[in-house]
């Protein structure tokens, strides 16, 4: 702040030292801001494990076990990144919505709708279980994404047309759609009155590389599924909007300015309800990844597992980048395989939560250039 | 069923909700946005019932609660307000931040043991009124006393005082506040840890009075964003914020209650008979957020009422601001 280079009248004896800092003129370097969020996070783990130690852990051997249960062998690496799916497509989601500074907190129930419409072509039954995958696994995908784009959409005509806080009603859709699914897996579609649905059929299975475990002997029990590549496809495809096209461009100038936005005659209006949609549908077909992926049938207990504020998390800490999601939601798969192991359960949450915190405050070092300088004698 | 009864308990719930509401409602009159309430919430069950179960004292329970989700507020003061970072983005940090430290310190605590509650009592002349005496003043909780007390107090304190003045203008317009005199940073800084604290003592009201216990992140279910709605409805006035949170607090008692008679106004109970449709009982508080909310801004556009002029910007000295 500026005012701290005026000196105090009152305090006649002071530290030698303080903090000045002065606004950036000049973009800083290209390097610099990698820098600054990798400090951050360092920073986020050193507080972390000051933390975890509090709490009766072991900070150090925490952190190495998270590193050798996430990147030890060619197995965890592809559990790593069957983690990594559902976040990478949330983020993208979360991304999308931020760049035009629509708070969307509900990739989480948007996720989790996806799932369930992605289920119901599954369980209603909508195809017959011996349908070819190649027919059953689209008509996923599309049941997914309109369901998230559902899910999306009320948060973005509330928005648009009455000034609802998107913040507020797409947490609590978040809610909704928890007790929603609940509701289908224990009345409807329940399997011997447990929880969840019965097993889908396995042509509504992704194909994992383990599926062609027969070829190629390598591929023995990996279970990385074709959501991964959903997933990159869905951030070279979203690079490609928000940079190189027209309606890219808009979203951009909204989230920057919306007056130029309003004056270059651009419809925030319909813009807001789009943006909440393309939102919904990112993570809606997210849910539908991990459904069709990973779990196999309709549960609530995996599938809300907080992908969705991970999610947010990893869009800011990729600064909304859709390619640097792809590696930044790789690193958060990593942390959470491995926090599933380490006591206390509720490490990886809060190490989240102390990154994030970490990050925006290092944006400060972006904005201003901080130096520390000695005290003039006088005074 | 006893409309009486959950009338009630209603009040006693959403005492919750009225501590967090106005908590909130001092930050945001001071031009601080915090949506980390959830966070402070979970922190102020966590301390205060972990707290209360080492030392078998209820009020060290409730004054950690206080002191610590003051203390959390005071990251995302020192965020929004010295570093200018977005206040979105940081409230949303600290909730994770919130929750992740209460999941960590509160690792265990839901078998630690049992606490005694905070005491309840009735007032003696007024718990005889008709209807309204055993609503209000009849077997409740010391706490909802206590958010009796403080409801006026912080409605006169923000509108009558001059502190509550300068509370004001440095929400509306913080650089003809700053040419006054007034301290804009101080302030701000001061009204989110009085936000953090009383959120703190809406979480020690859940573990300690309310649903006693810690059930992780169930222990608040959502309570914390439900109030950031509520301080929409109430239009920044702590009068509304105590209208707002008592109705919810019944809502979600009836909500508990109804599925328990098998006859209901002379009728078969369908919520006995058909227990699935619990759930979508369950979603009616989170809806009824997103009603109040549309209520709530469709009446403030109508009013030309709004939040706080300078709500959501940081404060720059010497920049042209608003």
């Amino acid at each position: 702040m500026s005012e701290s280079s005026i000196p105090a009248l009152k305090s006649k004896r002071r530290f030698p030292f303080r903090i000045h800092s002065e606004p950036r003129l000049s973009a800083p370097p290209a390097w610099y801001p990698a820098v600054v969020s990798l400090g951050a996070i360092v920073a986020a783990l050193f507080l972390g494990g000051i933390l975890i130690a509090y709490a009766g852990g072991d900070p150090i051997r925490s952190y190495l076990h998270i590193a050798k249960a996430s990147f030890g062998n060619i197995g965890v690496i592809s559990d790593t990144i069957v983690k990594a799916t559902p976040i990478l497509l949330t983020s993208l989601a979360c991304s999308v919505a931020f760049r035009m500074k629509l708070w969307n907190i509900g990739a989480e129930g948007q996720f989790i709708m996806g799932a369930f419409g992605a289920s119901a072509v599954v369980l209603t039954p909508m195809l017959a279980p011996e349908t070819s995958r190649w027919l059953f696994i689209p008509a996923m995908m599309l049941a997914g994404i309109a369901a998230g784009a559902v899910w999306g959409w009320i948060p973005g005509v509330l928005k648009a047309r009455f000034n609802v806080n998107e913040i507020i009603s797409t947490l609590m859709l978040n809610y909704i759609a928890v007790a929603w699914v609940n509701f289908w897996i224990f009345a409807v579609w329940t399997e011997g009155g447990f929880q969840m649905s019965p097993k889908f059929s396995l042509n509504a299975w992704l194909p994992r590389l383990l599926d062609y475990a027969k070829a190629i002997p390598a591929f023995r029990g990996l279970t990385t599924h074709l959501g991964l590549l959903l997933g990159i496809l869905a951030a070279f495809i979203l690079w490609l909007v928000i940079y190189r096209s027209r309606w890219g461009y808009e979203i951009r100038l909204i989230g920057d300015n919306p007056r130029a936005a309003q004056y270059a005659g651009i419809n925030i209006t319909r813009n807001t309800i789009l943006v909440m949609m393309l939102s919904g549908a990112l993570a809606g077909l997210g849910g539908m990844s991990e459904v069709s992926g990973v779990v196999h049938r309709l549960q609530t207990s995996p599938i809300a597992a907080g992908y969705g504020f991970t999610g947010i998390i990893v869009a800011w800490l990729a600064k909304l980048h859709p390619i640097v999601i792809i590696v930044v939601s790789i690193l958060f798969g990593a942390l959470i395989l491995a926090g599933r192991e380490i006591q206390p359960s509720g490490v990886p949450k809060m190490i989240q939560g102390i990154i994030l915190v970490c990050l925006i405050a290092s944006d400060f070092l972006l904005r201003y250039r901080v130096q520390i300088v000695r005290t003039h004698a006088e005074g | 069923m006893d409309f009486i009864v959950i009338l009630q308990a209603g009040v006693a719930s959403g005492t919750v909700l009225l501590f967090a509401t106005l908590g909130e409602i001092f930050a945001e009159r001071s031009g601080v946005l915090n949506l980390g309430v959830e966070g402070m919430l979970l922190i102020g069950a966590m301390s205060a019932y972990s707290v209360t179960i080492a030392t078998g004292n209820l009020w060290l329970g409730v004054l950690t609660a206080i002191l610590l989700a003051g203390l959390l507020s005071q990251v995302h003061a020192f965020i929004t307000i010295t570093l200018q970072a977005d206040q979105v983005v940081s409230g949303l940090a600290l909730t994770f931040l919130g929750v992740g430290i209460s999941l960590v310190l509160g690792e265990g605590l839901s078998k630690a043991g049992t606490v005694s509650l905070m005491p309840s009592f009735s007032i003696p002349l007024l718990s005889q009124i008709p209807l309204l005496g055993p609503i209000f003043f009849k077997e409740q909780s010391v706490l909802v006393y206590v958010g009796y007390l403080l409801t006026p107090l912080a409605w006169f304190y923000i509108n009558r005082t001059r502190p509550g003045m300068h509370l004001r203008a440095v929400g509306e317009y913080p650089a003809a506040a700053d040419a006054l005199g007034i301290n804009v940073y101080r302030l701000r800084y001061l009204y989110v840890f009085m936000g953090g604290m009383l959120a703190g003592l809406g979480g020690a009201t859940i573990s300690l009075a309310i649903s006693p216990g810690w059930f992780s992140e169930m222990t608040t279910g959502g309570q914390g964003w439900i109030a950031v709605g509520l301080v929409i409805f109430a239009q920044w006035n702590p009068l509304r914020a105590a209208v707002g949170s008592y109705a919810f607090g019944a809502l979600r008692r009836l909500i508990l209650d109804i599925q328990g008679p098998t006859m209901l106004l002379g009728l078969r109970n369908p919520f006995y008979y058909n227990p699935y449709w619990g759930f979508f009982l369950q979603m009616i508080p989170y809806a009824f957020t997103i009603i109040v909310l549309i209520i709530g801004s469709r009446e403030a556009m109508r009013k030309r009422l709004g939040a706080p002029a300078a709500l959501g910007t940081p404060y720059i000295r010497g920049e042209r601001g608003l």
